[in-house]
């Protein structure tokens, strides 16, 4: 029996949403039943962290035998429960219910609700299938499926003509990025001759193939590992190409990156997140910021050891992460709606585990993934809270001396806030120095730019809480605001306790986590006959400097709170005036003027060429030619179409006789 | 062998049911009941069939007639892994065609007598075993096909049946000449009409290469414009957009994978060399059915025309899987083969359903019908999920069966060339079908769909009342045939092992595969 129970942390939320979307319930039925389905994930990831749930016996989904040429094809549908899914399962299925349970009381006035479960309950299947995947298809099938819940719910309301373009522009930005992804995944078949990705089935093919040995990152060179193993390398040629080319390595890297440079927002790709804000409250809050969001960094995690194969891969991946992190915190700077602001912020956060990962730090990324995802839930519902109270209203300059009327909502932002800009010894202040101090070791460039990213973090946040929470209202719907009924506030709370708290408990118990998990790895890939690079280490490890790992950030972190919070202080706009900032850098504006009008156009010249010239010019105007214009139109005219079909239909029987009888 | 076969069953019921018909039976509910048998027993020989070996099942073989100089013809029937999945899609095609068709529409009888033809037709082409049968069969399905949009087809109907005439007969003709080629290029006494002999007969004696590559452009010419490879593709958008709903449900749902179908069982196998030697012209145009093909539904403004290019497009992913020629390609090419015919033959449907309800095909003169018929919208974004290769509908399994085929097999470098092309493809199907979805569904609805006066009191429920303007599917029986092939999509979508036992095996036995 052990071994079926983990089915349902897969099959509790599929048959949740089946039952919702075939309107087996009334509204709040359909609540009871996406809320227990949600409950009952999360006692089973209670379970399998700590209570000796066991992964269940894979499904063959798809079976293919390969030949000389080719691998194989075996995906099976299966879980996997190791240290990263196990912390990562419980706070997807943990945010999630908080989540869930907050939504009941937000979407209580909503019509559509039953259906806004629904789309909830799709994402858990979907979200937690990710989590525990054990090959690279069966998590691009979930992959796609998050990609479909989000699209659902950023449309929810699909009479909004925004909401519905920005649902399409989301899912068109993820398919355009999974395409590289899925070329990852190929490349990755023919490379390691198997889709799974089980740290198991990894060393082993690792060692199978021999796709040379993985450089670590600037410890060894190919030439060093050579000398290291001593042992010829087999290399695998499939039809003429060399298995372990550079090129090719390269494409597999960026490739899966490229799974991840959609789903996680990277840029280019990042602006689908801002406008998927048109999406409820907390639908931004647990798709679009703590978990859905961070599945592109938690896949990189989760394939880690490849990445070491390319270096130029590698570095791409630090350095777009970089870019990421400080483009959009420059972005957010200048915006005002909450929600955007929030999801600007995501974007330079998600930047920073990115380039976590890319510096060679992925228990790093996930120690930042875990806090971010506390201290970001807790932001978005705390800002649905604002919104409920104002009666919809987004935008900060509307707002105003929030702090003394709802004084729950407020407090539990600003804890989030804190947590957020990295203040000791809140959450999100562990977590960041832990990768400032990773990239520091991989090169100073991309701290500096961390550091700077973290100056603006304070900054653009500070401005938030203080326009928004206090001062004096600017609004009438600012005047008179109501605290939130208990199910929207006690999740604030949970999440307020978590964003505080997790910093800390990640700090003591860093050493057997994360870092032992990649320990063990490392230790099972360089197993035998090879050394142990780095000893014992394949992951980053930055050595202990208090200056860099603690005083230049929070240095950073003051001063930016502290030049905001005087700038902005009882102000009624904003003195700032970047229109650069202001206008996202015009990038929505570039991709709509060169990119999807160009298609666009090339579509309708193609369109013309097909009606006058392939079918109108030559075709019709070869058949016109050759049958006799006159005599077509005749045929057809006279209604004798049966006759015509059947006349060809004999002269081809006909042919076939005489062709053979001839003969 | 030479015992009856329950495969006669899959021929003599539609058969019996226009014989019926022709005597006033009432005609819907004879049809529906033939389908309806059909589909029952296809399904239970996709259970009874012996997977494990792969060969041929329920063989019937009995001499037909003898003519002067021809190879014997026999009435030889029998499937295997490759043609039971799409005896079991021809079944359940059908069926759903004919539940859609209107029960009042004119000249009822003719109508559905024409629909049963064309499933006959179709279903007699993938049991055959002989060539002879195997071509007359698919030219039998393709006359009802032309007196369905010349009869009861939508805008300039008479203009639309008489290209597709003309082309599919031209497509034909070639690909007669192809079949008559190959055949009379064998000495005499090796002349025959028996695929499972002929085969056979070249495994060990090859037919020189230089012959092989003058049948070869015969073979993929016909087959091509039969199924719509680029560039001889241009009579399928308009005449799908004038047909009426169920006869395009059939034709591009079913009667089309008779081309794909002919390359796996004929053309490849047993012109090897001659495929070897055009792989990259047939590369090549693929490539133009995804991109140019696919570019082009970018540019549709109606819903009949777009999702008449968008199943020209996905005839790319086919002919791409039959192209790897390797146990992964073609089997996913062979699923695909299925899931495209139900995704399609939803999405044929629907919009006719749509175009009908609405009153209108044109995207800009659309708009939030969603409010007016939400179970509409559910199913039309069921089919476009499909058509888009979206996980856990039936597409994607094979799509990705294609992928990896491709990216393994077909040429050292270009291989993951093409692959990167294909996977391409589900961008641009996204992009489209979803601006499809949003111009019908979401927004807001244009003045003329609005509940008139009284009618008004929507607030409350989701599922707002019907509305003189548009109307949702209410009855069960309204929207049950499509319910049906989503269903049918979404279990092999997540259980394609279900098919993929039988598939495997038989793809396997097939000769030359890399």
């Amino acid at each position: 029996m052990d071994q079926y129970i983990a089915w349902f942390l897969l099959l509790a939320p599929l048959a949740a949403s089946v039952t919702i979307l075939l309107r087996l319930y009334s509204p709040n039925g359909a609540i009871f039943a996406s809320v227990g389905s949600a409950s009952l994930c999360f006692l089973i990831a209670l379970g399998i962290a700590w209570g000796g749930i066991v992964a269940p016996t894979p499904w063959m989904w798809i079976s293919l035998p390969g030949s000389n040429e080719s691998p194989g094809l075996e995906i099976e549908i299966g879980m996997i429960f190791d240290a990263l899914s196990k912390g990562m399962l419980l706070i997807v299925t943990g945010v999630g219910l908080l989540v869930h349970i907050f939504s009941i009381g937000y979407m209580a006035q909503d019509p559509g609700r039953a259906r806004f479960f629904g789309g909830l309950s799709i994402f858990m299947f979907s979200m937690t299938g990710i989590v525990v995947s054990t090959n690279l298809i069966e998590m691009f099938f979930f992959w796609e499926g998050v990609g479909l819940s989000s699209y659902l719910l950023i449309g929810f309301w699909f009479t909004k003509e925004s909401a519905a373009a920005a649902a399409n522009k989301a899912f068109v930005c993820n398919r355009l990025a999974d395409f590289g992804f899925m070329i990852g995944i190929l490349t990755y078949w023919i490379l390691m001759g198997t889709v799974s990705v089980k740290p198991i089935d990894l060393s082993n093919s690792y060692h199978q193939n021999a796709v040379s040995l993985p450089r670590v990152v600037s410890i060894l060179t190919p030439e060093e590992i050579a000398a290291h193993t001593g042992t010829a390398i087999s290399v695998r040629h499939i039809g003429g190409v060399n298995l372990t080319s550079p090129l090719l390595l390269t494409i597999m890297v960026l490739g899966l990156f490229g799974g991840c440079v959609g789903k996680s927002a990277m840029f280019p790709f990042h602006v689908w997140l801002p406008d998927a804000m048109e999406g409820p409250t907390p639908v931004s809050a647990l798709i679009h910021a703590a978990t859905m969001v961070a599945a592109g960094v938690y896949m990189l995690c989760r394939v880690y050891p490849l990445l070491l194969l390319s270096t130029f891969g590698l570095e791409f991946i630090a350095c777009i992460g970089c870019f990421t992190a400080i483009f959009a915190a420059l972005i957010a700077v200048q915006q005002n709606d909450i929600k955007r602001i929030l999801a600007y912020s995501t974007l330079s956060q998600l930047g920073y585990m990115v380039m976590a990962v890319g510096c060679g730090g992925p228990d790093a990324a996930m120690f930042h993934l875990t806090t971010h995802a506390f201290f970001k839930a807790l932001l978005f519902l705390a800002a649905g809270s604002v919104i409920h109270a104002l009666h919809e209203e987004q935008d900060i300059w509307k707002m105003g001396g929030l702090d003394k009327k709802i004084p729950l909502t407020y407090w539990t932002f600003l804890l989030g806030m804190l947590a957020l800009i990295g203040c000791p010894p809140f959450s999100g202040f562990f977590s960041k120095d832990y990768i400032l101090a990773d990239a520091h070791a991989f090169h100073p460039a991309f701290y500096w730019v961390g550091v700077a990213t973290a100056f603006l973090t304070a900054f653009y946040m500070t401005r938030l809480v203080v326009v928004a929470f206090l001062g004096s209202a600017r609004s009438k719907a600012a005047e008179h605001p109501h605290e939130s009924p208990l199910v929207m506030t006690i999740p604030l709370i949970i999440l307020a306790v978590l964003s505080v708290g997790s910093g800390l408990w990640g700090f003591w118990s860093s050493d057997s986590g994360m870092k032992n998990f990649y320990h063990n790895w490392a230790i099972n890939l360089f197993s035998d006959t090879d050394p142990i690079p780095n000893n014992g280490h394949f992951i980053t490890v930055p050595e202990i400097n208090t200056g860099i790992e603690l005083g230049i950030p929070f240095a950073a972190v003051f001063f930016g709170a502290l030049l905001s919070y005087y700038l902005y202080l009882d102000r009624t706009t904003d003195p700032l005036h970047i229109r650069l900032l202001a206008r996202k850098f015009y990038v929505d504006e570039l991709y709509q003027r060169r990119l999807v009008r160009g298609q666009q156009l090339l579509a309708g010249l193609l369109n013309w060429i097909d009606a006058w010239i392939l079918d109108g010019l030559i075709l019709r105007g070869g058949a016109y030619i050759s049958v006799g214009f006159g005599e077509v139109f005749r045929l057809f005219q006279t209604g004798s179409l049966q006759t015509y079909a059947f006349i060809f239909t004999l002269g081809g029987v006909l042919l076939i006789y005489f062709t053979l009888f001839a003969h | 062998m030479n015992s009856f076969s329950p495969l006669i069953a899959l021929l003599l019921i539609p058969l019996g049911a226009i014989l019926f018909i022709i005597a006033k039976a009432p005609a819907r509910m004879t049809a529906l009941v033939a389908s309806g048998l059909n589909l029952a027993i296809s399904l239970l020989l996709l259970l009874d069939y012996p997977a494990a070996q792969g060969s041929y099942a329920w063989e019937m073989n009995f001499p037909w007639v003898n003519l002067q100089g021809l190879p014997p013809i026999r009435l030889h029937f029998g499937v295997d892994g490759i043609s039971l999945p799409l005896v079991f899609l021809t079944a359940i095609v059908t069926a759903a065609a004919i539940a859609i068709s209107p029960g009042n529409i004119r000249r009822s009888s003719e109508y559905y007598c024409y629909l049963l033809l064309m499933s006959l037709g179709a279903m007699g082409a993938f049991i055959s075993l002989d060539i002879f049968f195997f071509y007359i069969f698919h030219e039998f399905a393709l006359i009802p096909t032309f007196l369905l949009i010349g009869i009861w087809g939508a805008q300039n109907r008479q203009f639309a049946s008489f290209q597709v005439t003309i082309y599919l007969m031209a497509g034909s003709l070639i690909l007669l000449a192809g079949l008559v080629a190959l055949i009379m290029t064998l000495p005499p006494e090796a002349r025959t009409f028996d695929m499972i002999a002929l085969q056979s007969y070249l495994n060990d004696h090859p037919i020189a290469v230089a012959t092989q590559n003058l049948i070869f452009p015969l073979l993929l010419v016909g087959f091509g414009i039969l199924v719509g490879l680029f560039p001889f593709h241009s009579w399928a958008p308009p005449g799908y957009a004038s047909a009426p709903p169920a006869a395009a449900m059939l034709h591009a749902g079913i009667l089309k994978k008779f081309a794909i179908y002919g390359m796996i069982r004929i053309a490849i196998p047993m012109v090897h060399d001659g495929f070897e030697a055009w792989l990259p012209v047939l590369l090549a145009l693929l490539v133009g059915n995804f991109l140019y093909a696919g570019l082009i539904t970018l540019a549709q403004k109606e819903l009949p025309t777009m999702i008449g290019f968008s199943s020209i497009m996905h005839m790319g992913y086919l002919f791409l899987g039959v192209a790897c020629w390797n146990t992964i390609g073609v089997s996913g090419a062979v699923v695909l083969m299925v899931a495209h015919g139900l995704s399609a033959a939803l999405l044929f449907g629907l919009s006719g359903e749509i175009t009908q309800r609405a009153g209108e095909n044109r995207f800009a003169e659309m708009g939030g019908l969603a409010e007016r018929a939400p179970t509409l919208a559910v199913l039309f974004s069921f089919a476009s999920m499909a058509a888009m290769g979206v996980p856990g509908l039936a597409n994607f399994a094979g799509e990705v069966m294609v992928f990896f085929g491709s990216y393994a097999a077909i040429l050292p470098v270009l291989g993951p060339g093409y692959a990167i092309i294909a996977i391409y493809g589900t961008v641009l199907t996204a992009i489209f079908q979803l601006r499809a979805i949003k111009s019908i569904f979401y927004g807001l609805m244009p003045a003329r769909y609005e509940p008139r006066a009284a009618v008004a009191a929507t607030a409350g429920s989701e599922g707002t009342p019907a509305a003189p303007g548009m109307t949702d599917t209410s009855a069960l029986a309204e929207h049950a045939p499509y319910v049906l092939l989503i269903l049918a999509s979404l279990v092999i979508g997540f259980m394609p092992f279900l098919l993929l036992h039988i598939v495997e095996p038989s793809v396997s036995l097939l000769p030359h595969l890399k």
